[in-house]
């Protein structure tokens, strides 16, 4: 069964609910303690939301520094998937593993809502979806306006980084960008959450399309 | 030159003479200074409840799902499969009339501290909100302020908010109502317990250390009205810290997840003063605390600015010598300070020391159960009025439907509910913006239903009836979406209770509500009171405050407040009468507020919440949503707009507010079967589902402008 580490730093708060989430999807879930720099033989990491070390100084510098995160540079090194959310990209943009800052919403509140999301490009991490296909998940942010500089952005959208954009932004990201991912392609980060989007019962089930997909990485032998 | 004569301490702490004096002959002394201080804060209203007790003992308690009451941190109820829920609902209205983002957070994390202490996860927190109207620039500071705050404690710990109420009215201009209710949910066998217990035991103290701040927030704050000197109260707000409320939260599921602590309770109102006693009290035991022993975040606090420090993210457990490393472990894997700051005695005193020095000794009994209870005089306001007004038809119903559509009474709560984290736990199966909302109880299929609940405006028009009838709407919504309401929190938001006229709307209002309760087979499990809530001698309008929760089998049979098909039935089930007195409508349209309110039928209410939870197990209902504030027209506009899809209803009263009366719709095919589960319960067909406009009798608007009025009215009234 493919394990799928689940870090838990103090402040994390979807980090159940991501553990559910892979149950959900029929694999493994690991939690990765912050502590420590071991990722437990895990085959794919999840990054989860939440405001942790209280988000002080800015959301996931801290994080970023802890031993967990050595880890999963050198397991994002190796080719090996990687997804955060939320929180999650916060923290591996201090990491510098995905491109790019995410800073206070435009309308400077926190928003939670359902987004709708459109596909940009065929990806292994969006199995079966193809351009301009929409899905549906939620994001609960205070701090998730992605920016980088135009060049930057220009460069990663030339390389195909850019996974999903909002259909109405929520929050002032450049380009309505929602999704990026490393130039790899083995790194993906997003703000809504694809693990609170996996029962029918709850609303959507589109978030099972990112986390398949991470899943799907997990099994593939590393490209290199 | 005489020296101006200065008032004796206890006064400035707020206690009586004959309290003094009462003081005095318990401890058969005089208290030292360090001991005054720590009776006045018991003795406060806030802590003591001494204005309030006799009449609160009215609220029936007992049930079969019940297994904790008032009187712990919160109330406990039995809700299947080996699952518990704790529920209850706090006050933090002053602080947040001072300063509103740290107040309503702080509101939260105190309200969370109450749920985590029984030993439950909280899985759901709920507010209800009342500020003056929002034309005006320190309104709308006040409204904004406390919603940021609300949310930002609530995200940061990873709790989802799953509904509550604002309302607006000049009568809270000067005292914003910041009502928090919390659940949480936990394995039955886990209930923890603050009584202390076994002589010998530790007293251990985790979480932040202790400040300055907060001090005497109970007796300054929470038990006086407000006047010219308000903003020097400043400093007794507390600061909310989420990042430590959330480690406090894992660390302390964790602690009792392994059977470390004897017994555990949150630091709130007094600090460790209140805390501590109440430890040592409920079991039958004594207290030793060393102040000097307690981490501070400031070096030169005095002793009795220890005890009574209201800093936030504390909790006192008893823990067995032989646990003691294992506790200090945990906490220091949570990075939280964990320190012994004292031991359980048998001699039933509360006892503090510094730097070795005995600086107080106090009966714990005295402290907790010796506060006098006040019986309040009560005066029938003369405001009241005997019986109904007259209200002229509508001249324009559409224009009337307009106006409501798009006010800050009735507009969509969307502004607030936006800036929560509604999901979060993933449990929230229906969200907030109906009536209930449903939570389910993982890996349980059942779920359980809440809603919070109040309307001042209704209440103080009769205290009595609108006790009964906000009792009969928390509950009725929670019926909405199929569940059985199984039990009932309250907070009490009143004026000055020594004043006649809110003791009578303060008893009347218990009446009705413990009426309601006993024909709806509703115990109280807990509650708190906030009284005091008044502006130059001017009382807000009595605020009874109710949070119901039910249990729903099934979560997948939840019923949400939307219409779902074109060509469905919509019926209306119970026939209560209604009123425009106290109605939003005769506020919004007439710019009126008075008459008299409707009596509820409890019999017709409890007969309408049967049949609601047997047609939703039989999955006969498409929608059902409780006629409340806005009538008939507001209840089918909400459901139409909540659902995209129009609809077509007959109806004389448009905007007539009262109970007993659920809006549901249905398809063609199971009417009959609804019928007949109605049995003797009115049950008429009243129109059908369908089309882009909302007709409602002689009212009618397009789907969308309907929507876009709904949505358009808080954000306008707030420019943001």
């Amino acid at each position: 069964m493919t394990r799928v580490g689940v870090v838990v730093f103090p402040g994390s708060c979807d980090d159940r609910d991501a553990t559910r989430a892979v149950e959900a999807m029929g694999a493994e879930p690991v939690a990765l303690w912050h502590g420590d720099a071991d990722l437990r033989g895990t085959d794919a990491v999840l990054v989860p939301g939440g405001f942790s070390y209280g988000d002080y100084l800015r959301p996931g510098a801290l994080a970023s520094l802890s031993p967990v995160m050595t880890a999963v540079r050198t397991h994002a090194d190796a080719g090996r998937p990687v997804l955060g959310v939320c929180n999650g990209f916060q923290v591996l943009t201090e990491t510098r593993l995905v491109p790019g800052v995410l800073r206070t919403n435009a309308s400077m509140q926190f928003r939670f809502e359902d987004a709708n999301l459109v596909v940009e490009r065929e990806s292994p991490w969006l199995p079966g979806r193809t351009a301009g296909d929409v899905l549906s998940i939620p994001i609960k942010h205070h701090d998730g306006c992605w920016f980088a500089e135009p060049e930057a952005v220009a460069e990663l959208e030339a390389r195909g980084q850019v996974l999903l954009r909002y259909r109405e932004n929520p929050n002032g990201s450049v380009g309505s960008i929602a999704c990026v991912t490393n130039e790899r392609g083995n790194v993906a980060a997003l703000m809504p959450h694809p693990e609170h989007a996996v029962d029918p019962l709850l609303g959507s089930t589109d978030g099972r399309v990112l986390l398949q997909g991470m899943l799907d990485l997990a099994r593939q032998p590393v490209a290199v | 030159m005489n020296a101006v004569s200065p008032e004796p301490l206890h006064r400035t702490l707020g206690l009586t003479d004959g309290e003094l004096g009462r003081i005095q002959e318990l401890l058969g002394r005089d208290p030292n200074d360090f001991e005054l201080a720590v009776y006045s804060l018991l003795w406060s209203e806030h802590c003591g409840y001494k204005h309030s007790r006799l009449l609160l003992r009215r609220f029936p308690t007992s049930g079969e799902r019940v297994l904790q009451g008032p009187g712990e941190n919160a109330g406990v109820i039995d809700v299947g499969d080996g699952l518990a829920v704790a529920l209850k609902v706090e006050s933090h209205n002053h602080p947040s009339a001072v300063e509103p983002f740290q107040g309503a957070a702080t509101g939260v994390g105190g309200i969370l501290r109450d749920i985590f202490a029984m030993g439950a996860r909280p899985i759901a927190i709920l507010d209800s909100l009342r500020f003056g109207e929002l034309d005006d620039d320190r309104q709308r500071h006040l409204f904004s302020g406390v919603v940021a705050g609300v949310g930002s404690y609530g995200n940061c710990v990873g709790v989802a908010n799953v509904g509550g109420e604002v309302e607006f009215d000049d009568s809270y201009e000067h005292n914003t109502l910041v009502n928090a209710m919390c659940v949480g949910l936990l394995p039955a066998e886990k209930l923890t317990s603050a009584k202390a217990t076994g002589p010998g035991n530790l007293v251990v103290l985790y979480g932040s250390k202790t400040g300055r701040d907060g001090i005497g927030g109970a007796s300054v704050l929470a038990s006086q009205g407000f006047d010219e000197s308000s903003a020097d109260k400043r400093p007794s707000v507390q600061i909310g810290d989420p990042f430590t409320g959330k480690k406090l939260i894992e660390c302390t599921l964790d602690l009792l997840d392994r059977g470390l602590l004897a017994s555990l309770q949150d630091l709130g109102a007094a600090g460790l003063a209140s805390s501590l006693s109440e430890m040592a009290a409920s079991g039958g035991v004594g207290i030793d605390v060393d102040l000097s022993a307690v981490p501070l975040r400031e070096a030169d606090m005095e002793p009795f600015e220890i005890m009574i420090s209201e800093s936030q993210e504390r909790m006192a457990a008893v823990v067995e010598p032989g646990r003691l490393d294992d506790v200090l472990s945990v906490c220091a894997r949570w990075d939280l300070d964990a320190t012994v700051i004292g031991s359980v005695t048998a001699s039933g005193l509360l006892r503090a020391f510094a730097g070795g020095v005995e600086v107080g000794s106090m009966p714990v009994d005295t402290l907790v159960d010796g506060a006098p209870r006040y019986k309040v005089a009560q005066e029938r306001p003369a405001r009241l009025e005997d019986r109904p007004r007259l209200f002229a038809d509508p001249v324009d119903p559409s224009a009337a439907l307009r106006a409501m559509l798009s006010s800050t009474d009735c507009g969509s709560r969307r502004w607030v509910t936006r800036q929560y984290d509604q999901l979060v736990g993933s449990g929230t199966v229906v969200r907030p913006g109906g009536d209930a909302s449903v939570v389910r109880l993982t890996p349980s299929a059942r779920a359980i239903a809440v809603s919070l609940d109040g309307n001042g405006r209704r209440t103080s028009l009769d205290p009595r009836r609108g006790g009964m009838s906000i009792v009969c709407e928390a509950a009725r919504n929670v019926a909405c979406t199929g569940a059985r309401p199984a039990a009932m929190t309250n907070c009490l938001n009143f004026g000055n209770p020594e004043t006649g006229e809110v003791g009578y709307e303060l008893a009347e209002s218990i009446e009705g509500m413990s009426l309601a309760c006993e024909a709806l087979d509703l115990p109280v499990v807990s509650g708190n009171v906030s009284l005091y809530n008044e502006h130059f001698g001017r009382a807000i309008h009595p605020t009874p405050v109710v949070g119901v929760v039910g249990v729903l089998d099934d979560a997948s049979l939840a019923v949400r407040a939307a219409f779902r098909e074109a060509g469905d039935v919509v019926l209306l089930a119970g026939d209560g009468e209604a009123a425009l007195d106290g109605s939003a409508y005769q506020k919004v349209v007439l710019g009126e507020h008075g008459g008299r309110i409707p009596e509820p039928d409890l019999d017709s209410e409890r007969r309408l919440h049967e049949f609601l939870a047997q047609a939703a197990e039989r999955g006969l209902l498409r929608s059902a949503h409780d006629v409340a504030s806005g009538g008939i027209a507001l209840c089918v506009a909400e459901a139409a707009i909540a659902g995209a899809v129009g609809a077509a209803v007959e109806a004389d009263d448009l905007f007539g507010e009262g109970d007993g009366r659920v809006v549901i719709a249905a398809a063609q095919a199971d009417v009959a079967a609804l019928r007949e589960l109605a049995g003797d319960l009115p049950l008429r067909e009243i129109g059908t589902v369908g089309g882009s406009a909302i007709r409602v009798g002689a009212a009618e608007l397009s789907l969308a402008e309907a929507a876009a009025l709904h949505d358009a009215g808080i954000p306008n009234a707030v420019g943001a």
